[in-house]
């Protein structure tokens, strides 16, 4: 009995130095990379600068950005865009998800599933200077209206709005269809006969099955996108030209133009507020867990 | 024909190609109001073609399909009168039961209180009530079975198709579904169409059964006419148990014939209407419970077919026992064991007599004679 007990004692402890060796990369990681920067964000975000190399401990930074109009109206602009981005890609990525999980086979199936992968294969600055080409002034679309006759002269179409969602949408593709054609993928076949065989008509289908079915895809997927157009820096600020702010920007310009990284450090402290704070309301409205949508 | 004598299912010479491939060649049958039909067959011989052209999922080649008399070729699967049980049973898991059975009635835009009366109502029916709240995943494989029937039943439709229900259930439930299956048809007085590889659910539920091989119909008749009357050596052998001999016909007197097999056994059989003559290839089938088993060739006397052997060897199975007795040729034949008590003490390798009338012997021509 004795020697039995010492045996699986030692079979745990083996078994938790090999749970702590798995998980070391992990912790490394997560504690070098996010925890301990953010934890000095922080901190440096209650800083205020009073003369110099003299701190005191404030919330002016925030304050600061509360009163002032332009970084409250970047903040607001870049969630409200962020979010009508995210909407917009699920509305293209939702059919294509469809066809490629539903509707093709075989080898088909995986040619379009590597279309959908081969924009990433090159860096995303090389892609969206491919965007710039299309619609600069002097650009291909340009040229073909003018060719075609349908514009008199040059016509640009970068630097706008419209330009910016084009570049966030097609940035943020694969990463709503890639969890929706898996959850698309799980919907049995025979249950979309069933939905005709009982009578329902394509749409009702799609509202009443599919789209509850694809409900953990379609969040996560939102999810993601969201967080990288939020994030994203290079798309904005190559397609969007002056007129358009994002806050990204504001935070690049203030850690590495205005070198005031107490601000910049308040804006980042901000953005991860915004980000925590939709998605939390996005599970909460579609009564989505955490785990249930990464899982 | 008056509209109740008018048959709720006919498909006639229906034909369906996949490509070069024939799944269903020809085929005619039709289904009497209120009846029980099963496509019996192989996997692979084309009846679930058949069922899903029925369903409207498929397009035939083809034929034509009538219900109640009128064809629906151009009648989308969401506008005909025929539900389908499918195989997994296609339940929706993000509904909860009552959602699943109403849905149907949601779409044909019945009001809401009328829904809720009619799920409840055939709840009811299989033997479910108060279950409407429940999810999916909460029932065991027996009531998600009833729960799919009365997803389709709540609709009324002219003809119910089964495919293959049972499959996914084990041997205990679906020996105990069968009877509900049938009891639920009564009920519901509805026409089945149920299609399957197990012969035991199509003998016990089925009014009718065709059996299925290649995509063509071999035989379509009661259980009884199959199991007892097979037209075609594919129905003698795919219906019921049998031991099968090959040989050539020696003699051949009316209908009565007698067939030296390849082994060397001189056997006698029937081939009623098969034109089987002197020197044909032949397949003799002989059921096992059609064998009489004895201790001496005394009582075996009045049977034309006598053999000696000894037992090989014993399978028991309770009720449905079996012996195996190897002849002095070495050839095995499996003879039912009978459950008087009178070969309790029977063991391998004792000598046994067996015997069997001649008329118990199917003979068929062989295939590529």
């Amino acid at each position: 009995m004795l020697c039995r007990a010492g045996a699986v004692t030692r079979m745990r402890a083996g078994q938790k130095l090999g749970l702590i060796l798995l998980l070391t990369p992990l912790l490394l990681w997560l504690s070098l990379l996010i925890i301990i920067p953010h934890i000095d964000l922080f901190l440096l975000s209650l800083r205020e600068r009073v003369g110099v190399r003299q701190y005191e401990t404030s919330l002016a930074n925030y304050t600061t950005i509360l009163t002032e109009p332009l970084y409250m109206v970047t903040f607001a602009r870049t969630a409200i865009m962020s979010i009508l981005a995210t909407a917009l890609t699920l509305l293209i990525a939702f059919p294509v998800s469809y066809y490629i999980a539903k509707m093709v086979r075989g080898r088909a199936r995986s040619v379009l599933f590597l279309m959908c992968l081969i924009p990433f294969w090159v860096s995303e600055l090389v892609r969206t200077f491919g965007w710039m080409i299309l619609l600069r002034e002097s650009g291909v679309i340009s040229g073909l209206l003018q060719w075609a006759g349908l514009a008199a002269g040059p016509v640009e179409m970068l630097y706008n709005d419209a330009s910016i969602m084009v570049g966030l949408v097609y940035t943020s593709m694969l990463f709503m269809v890639v969890p929706l054609v898996t959850t698309l993928d799980s919907l049995d076949d025979a249950v979309i006969e069933a939905g005709y065989d009982l009578g329902g008509s394509g749409p009702s289908i799609l509202r009443e099955i599919v789209i509850p079915h694809a409900v953990p895809g379609i969040v996560s997927g939102s999810i993601v996108v969201f967080m990288l157009s939020l994030g994203n820096y290079l798309t904005p600020t190559m397609l969007g030209g002056k007129d358009s702010l994002w806050f990204t920007q504001m935070i690049y310009s203030q850690f590495i133009v205005r070198f005031n990284w107490e601000l910049g450090a308040a804006f980042g402290f901000m953005l991860l507020v915004l980000s925590s704070l939709i998605v939390w309301v996005v599970l909460r409205m579609t009564g989505q867990t955490l785990e249930k949508t990464m899982g | 024909m008056t509209a109740s004598t008018l048959p709720d299912l006919e498909c006639d010479c229906l034909t369906k190609h996949f490509g070069a491939s024939v799944a269903v060649d020809d085929v005619s049958f039709s289904v009497p109001a209120g009846s029980f039909f099963s496509v019996l067959g192989p996997s692979g011989c084309g009846k679930t073609t058949i069922m899903r052209m029925i369903a409207g999922f498929l397009e035939p080649t083809s034929g034509d399909i009538r219900i109640k008399g009128r064809s629906v070729l151009d009648v989308p699967p969401n506008k005909r009168p025929v539900n389908m049980v499918f195989q997994h049973l296609a339940l929706f898991p993000m509904m909860n039961i009552a959602d699943n059975i109403g849905y149907g009635l949601r779409r044909k835009g019945m009001a809401k209180g009328e829904i809720a009366r009619k799920v409840d109502e055939v709840l009811d029916r299989i033997g479910l009530p108060g279950i409407g709240t429940r999810r999916v995943d909460e029932l065991s494989g027996g009531q998600k079975q009833r729960v799919a029937i009365a997803r389709c039943m709540v609709l009324e439709p002219d003809v119910l198709l089964l495919d293959e229900p049972l499959g996914a259930l084990d041997l205990k439930l679906r020996e105990h579904m069968k009877i509900e299956l049938k009891a639920l048809q009564a009920a519901f007085d509805t026409t089945f169409v149920y299609i399957t590889h197990d012969q035991s659910e199509a003998l016990v539920m089925s009014d009718q059964i065709a059996v299925m091989n290649t995509g063509r119909f071999e035989q379509m008749g009661t259980a009884r006419d199959l199991y007892y009357r097979p037209q075609t050596a594919f129905v003698a052998g795919f219906v019921g148990d049998a031991n099968r001999w090959q040989g050539r016909v020696i003699r051949a007197e009316g209908e009565a014939l007698e067939i030296k097999t390849d082994g060397g056994l001189i056997l006698r059989g029937v081939g009623p209407g098969r034109g089987l003559g002197i020197g044909d290839k032949a397949e003799v089938f002989v059921r096992p419970e059609a064998i009489r088993l004895a201790e001496n060739t005394a009582q075996l006397s009045h049977f034309d077919t006598q053999i000696s052997g000894h037992v090989s060897t014993i399978l028991f199975n309770g009720a449905a026992s079996r012996v195996i007795v190897a002849d002095a040729s070495g050839a095995e034949i499996e003879v039912t064991l009978p459950q008087s008590g009178e070969f309790a003490h029977l063991s391998r390798g004792m000598t046994v007599h067996i015997g069997w009338s001649g008329e118990q012997g199917n003979c068929f021509a062989a295939q590529g004679r």
